[in-house]
């Protein structure tokens, strides 16, 4: 993948250094902090030095202490921001109440608007801007394996091996994401369509690097993955049949009707065996399930939000689509 | 720095079945499952979740349509 395009200040100062064969990076943390889509592709950025890196950066710089540093303070922005957005849910327990939780909480949907009224050009849309998650799926959550006690290791472990094809290549679920996409005639390398993406894409995609890649953040990473287990196999029984209404090939459908029953027994693992193992070792780390699940969903209901706002959907629409 | 507290004799819960209260019930391994017109379906996945409401629209795998069932439909 090559750098982006940058959106801004920040992301013009920061790329072309990344591009150049200095590693002072001086000049970009002068620019200060920055805000919107510029920090948000700043840090994404960032992230990505330590998944499969740009073809234009050396990859020498994942660890360049200067760029580190400025990975934190963009960090610490969002952290906040998120945290500011949640209150912990009071006397409830993750094991038995996260899952009725979460179908309380009823946030906008793409999947109903998809499965009923969305044209062609629209999913389109959504593959791929979907597709820089998609493509890295169960990436994030997998640094977390080294942090845990052996239940919760193990546990995660397991879900994980499905994830990832339980050793078939050709069962590993972003390979499947890519397999739909280049049937549907769109580009399915890694990280293609970041230019497109909103910034609530590159937010979602950024909290889940955040939570992966800090050990502090151990207990948010599990909650956020088991708040996505629990949010994702109605909704994929929804894409795949809006994808079968407007004739998408059968490649992109089967990454849906994978979905629909790996994830029924996703969320069931992820809220039992590795949240509860994690919190039968942690139980402090209780408060942290709950801001990583709540994280999951607040950034899915923004996310979808622009989407239907983008499409020319008014609320009346969107709460009907929900 | 955190220590989990797993002694190197902890003996874990590792069950091949569980009922999962409101929804399906999950089951380690490979096996073959007859439905009620004799029809058999082998499970593909390390663990596999059997629907116990009767309503999935991909039985007998669960699908999540439980959720969406009132209180005294879904499985004990
Ligand atoms: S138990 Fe989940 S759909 Fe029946
Ligand atoms: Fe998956
Ligand atoms: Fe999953």
């Amino acid at each position: 993948m090559q750098i982006p395009q940058p959106r801004g200040p920040l992301t013009e100062a920061l790329f072309s250094a990344l591009r150049s064969v200095s590693d002072d990076f001086y000049s970009v943390l002068a620019v200060g902090s920055s805000d919107g889509e510029d920090a948000a592709l700043a840090l994404w950025v960032l992230y990505e030095l330590h998944y499969l890196g740009f073809d234009d950066v050396p990859d020498a710089l994942e660890w360049d202490p200067q760029l580190l540093r400025l990975r934190s303070v963009l960090e610490r922005d969002l952290e906040l921001r998120l945290r500011e957005r949640f209150t912990a849910p009071q006397g409830l327990s993750v094991v038995d109440d996260l899952l009725d939780w979460v179908d309380e909480q009823d946030g906008a949907s793409v999947a109903g608007h998809v499965h009923r009224y969305a044209d062609r050009e629209q999913v389109i849309e959504l593959l791929r801007v979907r597709s820089i998650y998609h493509l890295k799926e169960s990436d994030p959550v997998a640094w977390v394996v080294p942090r845990l006690g052996v239940a919760a290791k193990a546990a995660l472990m397991e879900l994980q091996f499905d994830e990832y094809g339980n050793g078939d290549p050709n069962r590993l679920h972003h390979h499947l994401y890519a397999r739909g996409m280049e049937a549907s005639g769109l580009e399915a390398s890694y990280g293609a369509h970041i230019d497109e993406a909103p910034l609530e894409v590159l937010e979602q995609n950024n909290a889940m690097s955040l939570f992966g890649l800090h050990r502090r953040l151990r207990g948010a990473a599990l909650g956020h993955l088991a708040a996505f287990e629990a949010t994702s196999s109605l909704p994929s029984r929804r894409m795949a049949q809006g994808l079968e209404r407007l004739g998408f090939p059968a490649e992109m459908v089967e990454y849906y009707t994978e979905h629909l029953e790996a994830d029924a027994v996703h969320e069931q693992l992820a809220v039992r065996t590795i949240c509860g193992g994690l919190l039968a070792d942690e139980p402090e780390l209780a408060e942290d399930v709950w801001f990583g699940a709540f994280t999951c969903l607040d950034l899915e209901d923004r996310f979808a939000q622009a989407m239907l706002e983008r499409w020319g959907l008014g609320e009346e629409r969107q709460e009907e689509v929900a | 720095m955190n220590t989990p507290p797993d002694g190197a004799s902890t003996r874990f819960d590792h069950p091949d079945m569980v009922l999962c209260p409101g929804g399906p019930m999950l089951l380690r391994g490979k096996h073959t499952i007859m439905d009620a017109d004799g029809v058999e379906h082998e499970t593909t996945r390390p663990v596999t979740a059997v629907c116990r409401c009767d309503k999935s629209a991909s039985f007998p795998w669960c699908d999540g349509t439980h959720k969406v069932l009132p209180d005294r439909l879904r499985p004990a």
